[in-house]
């Protein structure tokens, strides 16, 4: 390899979709190599896709397999809804990175490794026997070697900086050779440089310089003989920005404070995949939000019914653990019937299981995890960008019927980031409820004939003196009742209430023919696989339709309707088959189940070939 | 439905949980003198079902006489419990309730109070729902000086579930969960309280009913977490718990009527104090080898640092007198004021929040 002074001769090549994983040691900055790239991808207008995938340890030991952490990104010029099924380049800053990721890259891929991580120490510790730089295991790939260490500790000779702490930047290296090969403006990158560590101005200059060093080494070698340019995405009109579900989320809970006129308060326990909506919520003060960090779930959950109670709108988020705690209290609030939004970003179990992966098993869990019959309406976006949506909807369904919610997420949207057409705020809905004031026509349990919401009075209302609690109310007085009439009738009242929504919300939309073959059905965050799995069986002619709820109690009124327009259903879901037991025993339809359970999302090439294959066996049959 | 727009109010940011503002809402007994409310305003029209002779009507009574002192209007009051027998209470005040569920009353006072700091708050526990299951709450809720008031019902018992030990039943105790004796030993309920840092730590008894009343007034004139143990009978399943030094011909001479600033004198004959022989608390005879009154401690429920109220929690018959009254009150910024301290200081730098901005925030490009 020889380092010129002048810029080389390369090609340039014009690509539709590029995909690029970044792997290293969890202290390697991967995140953040991933994230400014996809910053920058998104500000140039791609359409973009993302998938984070790190270790729940914060630190597990250096060069260790389990320590690895990636970050994937499919960045193109047309409309894509998945961060890609495998990377076209892999760039691993060392073994155990190559050893865990080289497995997902195809044949002919271009694998880029930090050449100097090489070590026999570090090859040891990733359980490599022999090198594979050098003993021929690599031929599949197109593979670039380069001394990363190396050049970027030369390229920051002269800052007052130890070896140690210089090598902890050669992450902006690779991610300024990135830069080059997909012909990206460094711009972005080094003006997020400045505003990050502008007050450790070295810092500030090794960072810019190792970005820079990366850079210059593309475009200066014969490394590589082609770089490539992928075109904006052709996304219809609009201000955009690049956004990740949880931050989406919060925005949505945010807005729909802000609409609804009420007061939000997010009571919260820090887990794992939801924190960051608790971090972005307590930034959000100057709007009268007020956040709480708990002692535990369950405190969180009851801190956010208590200010219900007082009129507010209290909002609580936690994974499948922390939703196991809260539930005893989300069953006082369906007693109670209070407004109360619960959110669910749910991760890989049972138990701790693998805080970090993605899983979507928690949906019988929010339906049925609760003693006796305690029905709550469940909402669950499809996309990062969707959560605001969904978000807003969560909090129009809890204050108009005035009942708790589950807004269910999972750690692929939750981390996953895709452009977003910021709406205006005249797209918003319309949310929210009046508390009652009226004494002469007061009753605790008396309920608006048509959306069965009972009257919602607050403490300081003067003449509405009432008591609410756990116990069993008699309809429309609320005084405790043990009258089995009344319990019975109060079982069917509140069963009816969120039945009822199901006349408020929109049909399902079936995206392709309205009937054929076979319909992929879907819910959450496999929409993007599902879709483009979909769109390539539409456009090889096949009598295939995607259909996907957003809402999963009560379900749409048209879906069983839906369901009988197809010959098969495919119900491919992240958990063991749960949507598929609902609709299966709600509308008696014959519908098979495609499961996945590895704390990834699907790919969109599985998805193609199970629906290849049914639709082979019932071409057969 | 006929409903009024009324969203003005408890904080500044034009996004209401409630009504708040309007009459007079502040604690004072200016307010209490204005809006006149009598013990029957706070009798709700529910039948009280506790078993007859209980001591839970005598504390029910009580909070019912002291409610008009505090100059709240009574829709600005609310009674939040946790489950128990004592979790009935609410049922029989004519304010705002809330039965919850086991041991998490603490948990929904707390936002409560946080979304709406106009009310004023009480939180009914018994000692299997504040110690047991909830004890993790009640720790953290006078951590944080919630500004709530909580009662604690100690018949050193669950009545609700008919007997079985609960955190403070004596060691040994036989009960129909323990048939031949607890092996666990109990804790101290004012004790767990100064840990948790509770601004305001008292104790009085069911049947002292004048004593009962000043000590809900003291706590509901507290600002901040008030934490009150009331020793109470359960006549059914643990009948006679604290008759050995509350019973009426006995009080006098077991019993520590603890007041700020006044050395610890008790007996009958006003004849017995209490010193402090190096670090431990001894029970001494005025009169006798020459003691003083100025011999004797002086109690201080204000001091900075809870050495004497947890030296006092430690106190117990049958070695010592048991002390009631309060052991500590000071002062300390309560959790709400705090949340909306921030909330101000946040609109005072950064302006009033503005969603569209908020939206539009970080890297946005547009597409024509
Ligand atoms: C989650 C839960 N666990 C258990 C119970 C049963 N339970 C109800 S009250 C109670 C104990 C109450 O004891 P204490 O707090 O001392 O109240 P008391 O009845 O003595 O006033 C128990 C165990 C329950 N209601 N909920
Ligand atoms: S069981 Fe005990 S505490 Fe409960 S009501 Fe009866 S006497 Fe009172
Ligand atoms: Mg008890």
């Amino acid at each position: 390899m020889t380092t010129e002074t002048r810029p080389a001769d390369h090609e340039i090549r014009d690509l539709e979709r590029v995909t690029i994983r970044f792997a290293g040691d969890s202290g390697d900055g991967m995140q953040l190599t991933g994230t400014q790239f996809t910053r920058t991808a998104a500000v140039f207008g791609n359409d973009i896709s993302t998938l984070p995938d790190f270790p729940a340890e914060i630190r597990a030991p250096a060069g260790s397999l389990p320590g690895v952490s990636g970050f994937q990104i499919s960045f193109s010029s047309s409309d894509i809804h998945t961060p890609g099924d495998a990377p076209d380049v892999l760039v691993a800053m060392n073994p155990a990175a190559l050893k865990t990721n080289v497995g997902d890259l195809p044949a002919g891929g271009a694998l880029i490794v930090n050449s100097d991580a090489f070590t026999p120490q570090n090859l040891n510790k990733a359980a490599y026997a022999s090198n594979p730089l050098t003993d021929g295991s690599l031929k599949p790939y197109t593979v670039f070697e380069i001394p990363i260490s190396t050049l970027n500790e030369r390229s920051l000779d002269g800052l007052d900086m130890t070896s140690k702490q210089k090598d902890l930047t050669k992450n902006f290296f690779a991610l300024g050779i990135m830069f080059w090969l997909y012909e990206r403006s460094m711009d972005p990158t080094l003006a997020w440089i400045d505003d990050k560590f502008g007050k450790r101005p070295v810092v500030a200059e090794a960072n810019k310089r190792a970005l820079k060093a990366g850079y210059a080494f593309g475009e200066t070698t014969e490394i590589f003989h082609t770089h490539y340019r992928v075109a904006p995405a052709r996304l219809g009109p609009g201000t955009y920005r690049n956004i990740t579900g949880n931050e989406a989320t919060a925005l949505g809970f945010l807005a729909a404070s802000k609409l609804a006129g009420r007061q939000l308060f997010y009571g919260s326990y820090p887990i794992t995949p939801a924190s960051d909506i608790l971090h972005q919520l307590s930034g959000y003060k100057n709007f009268g939000i007020k956040t709480f960090q708990a002692e535990d779930e369950i405190a969180a959950i009851g801190a956010a019914i208590g200010a219900s109670y007082g009129g507010a709108m209290g909002l609580t988020a936690s994974s499948g653990p922390g939703i196991a705690l809260k539930s005893e209290a989300l069953g006082l609030a369906v007693m109670v019937e209070l407004p109360l939004v619960v959110v669910d970003v749910q991760r890989a179990g049972p138990s701790t299981g693998m805080p970090t992966k993605t899983e979507q098993a928690d949906l019988l869990q929010v339906l049925f995890g609760r003693n006796s019959d305690s029905p709550v309406p469940v909402v669950a976006p499809a996309t990062p960008a969707e959560c605001f949506t969904m978000a807003i909807e969560a909090w129009r369904i809890a204050l108009k019927y005035v009942t708790p919610v589950v807004y269910l997420s999972d750690a692929f949207l939750a981390t996953g980031a895709e452009p977003w057409r910021i709406p205006e705020l005249s797209e918003l809905p319309e949310i929210g409820v009046e508390n009652w004031t009226d004494r002469a026509t007061f009753q605790p349990y008396d309920r608006d004939p048509e959306t069965l919401a009972r009257k919602w009075a607050v403490p300081g209302t003067p003449g509405l003196e009432h008591r609410v609690g756990g116990l069993e109310k008699a309809d429309i007085t609320g005084n405790v009742s043990y009258d089995p009439d009344n319990h019975h009738r109060m079982q069917l009242l509140r069963q009816e209430k969120v039945a009822r929504i199901a006349n408020d919300i929109p049909d399902l939309e079936v995206h392709g023919p309205p009937s054929g073959d076979l319909l992929v059905l879907g819910w959450g965050s496999t929409y993007g696989a599902i879709r483009s799995a979909v769109e390539r069986l539409q456009a090889d002619g096949r009598s295939v339709a995607h259909a996907h709820l957003r809402h999963l109690n009560p379900f749409p009124r048209n879906l069983g309707e839906v369901l009988t327009s197809f010959r098969r259903v495919l119900v491919p879901e992240v958990n063991l088959g749960q949507l598929l037991m609902l609709i299966r025993a709600r509308y008696l339809v014959d519908a098979v189940g495609y499961d996945k359970v590895r704390g990834k999302p699907f790919r969109i090439a599985e998805i193609e070939e199970e629906a290849l294959r049914l639709l082979g066996e019932s071409a057969r049959s | 439905m006929t409903a009024t727009d009324n969203t003005n109010g408890a904080n500044g940011h034009g996004l209401d949980a409630g009504p708040g503002g309007g009459a007079a809402t502040a604690l004072s007994p200016e307010n209490a003198e204005m809006i006149k409310l009598t013990r029957k305003d706070f009798v709700s029209d529910q039948e009280v079902r506790w078993c007859p002779g209980c001591g839970d009507y005598s504390i029910l009574a009580q909070t019912q006489k002291v409610m008009p002192d505090f100059g709240y209007p009574k829709e600005n009051i609310v009674f939040i419990s946790g489950i128990g027998c004592s979790g009935r209470l609410p049922y029989y005040m004519n304010t705002y309730g809330f039965h919850t569920i086991h041991g998490r009353a603490p948990t929904l006072a707390t936002g409560l109070k946080a979304a709406r700091p106009d009310l004023m708050v009480w939180v009914i526990t018994g000692d299997g729902d504040a110690l047991s299951i909830g004890g993790n709450h009640v720790l953290h809720s006078m951590r944080r000086n919630v500004d709530l008031k909580m009662i604690m019902f100690n018949n050193r018992i669950y009545g609700l579930t008919k007997g079985q030990a609960s955190p403070t039943s004596e060691f040994g105790k036989r009960t129909k969960s323990t048939p031949v004796g607890t092996v666990d030993t109990p804790i101290v309920p004012l004790t767990i309280a100064l840990a948790a840092e509770a601004s305001f730590v008292a104790r009085s008894v069911d049947t002292h009913t004048e004593h009962l009343q000043q000590t809900f007034n003291r706590a509901g004139f507290h600002k901040g977490s008030a934490f009150v143990e009331v020793l109470q009978n359960c006549n059914i399943f643990n009948d006679g718990a604290w008759r050995d030094f509350t019973d009426r011909e006995v009080r006098e001479d077991r019993m520590l009527v603890l007041e700020h600033g006044k050395p610890m004198i008790f007996g009958k004959d006003r004849d017995k104090g209490i010193r402090l022989r190096g670090l431990h608390p001894e029970v001494v005879t005025l009169g006798e080898d020459g003691v003083t009154e100025a011999d004797l401690l002086v109690h201080d429920e204000q001091s900075e640092e809870p050495y004497l109220a947890l030296m006092l929690s430690r106190m117990f018959w049958p070695d010592f007198p048991v002390p009631v009254g309060v052991l500590r009150a000071v002062p300390r910024p309560t959790h709400d004021q705090l949340i909306e301290d921030q909330l101000t200081a946040a609109v005072a730098s950064g302006g009033e929040g503005d969603l569209e901005k908020a939206l539009f925030s970080g890297e946005t490009w547009t597409v024509e």
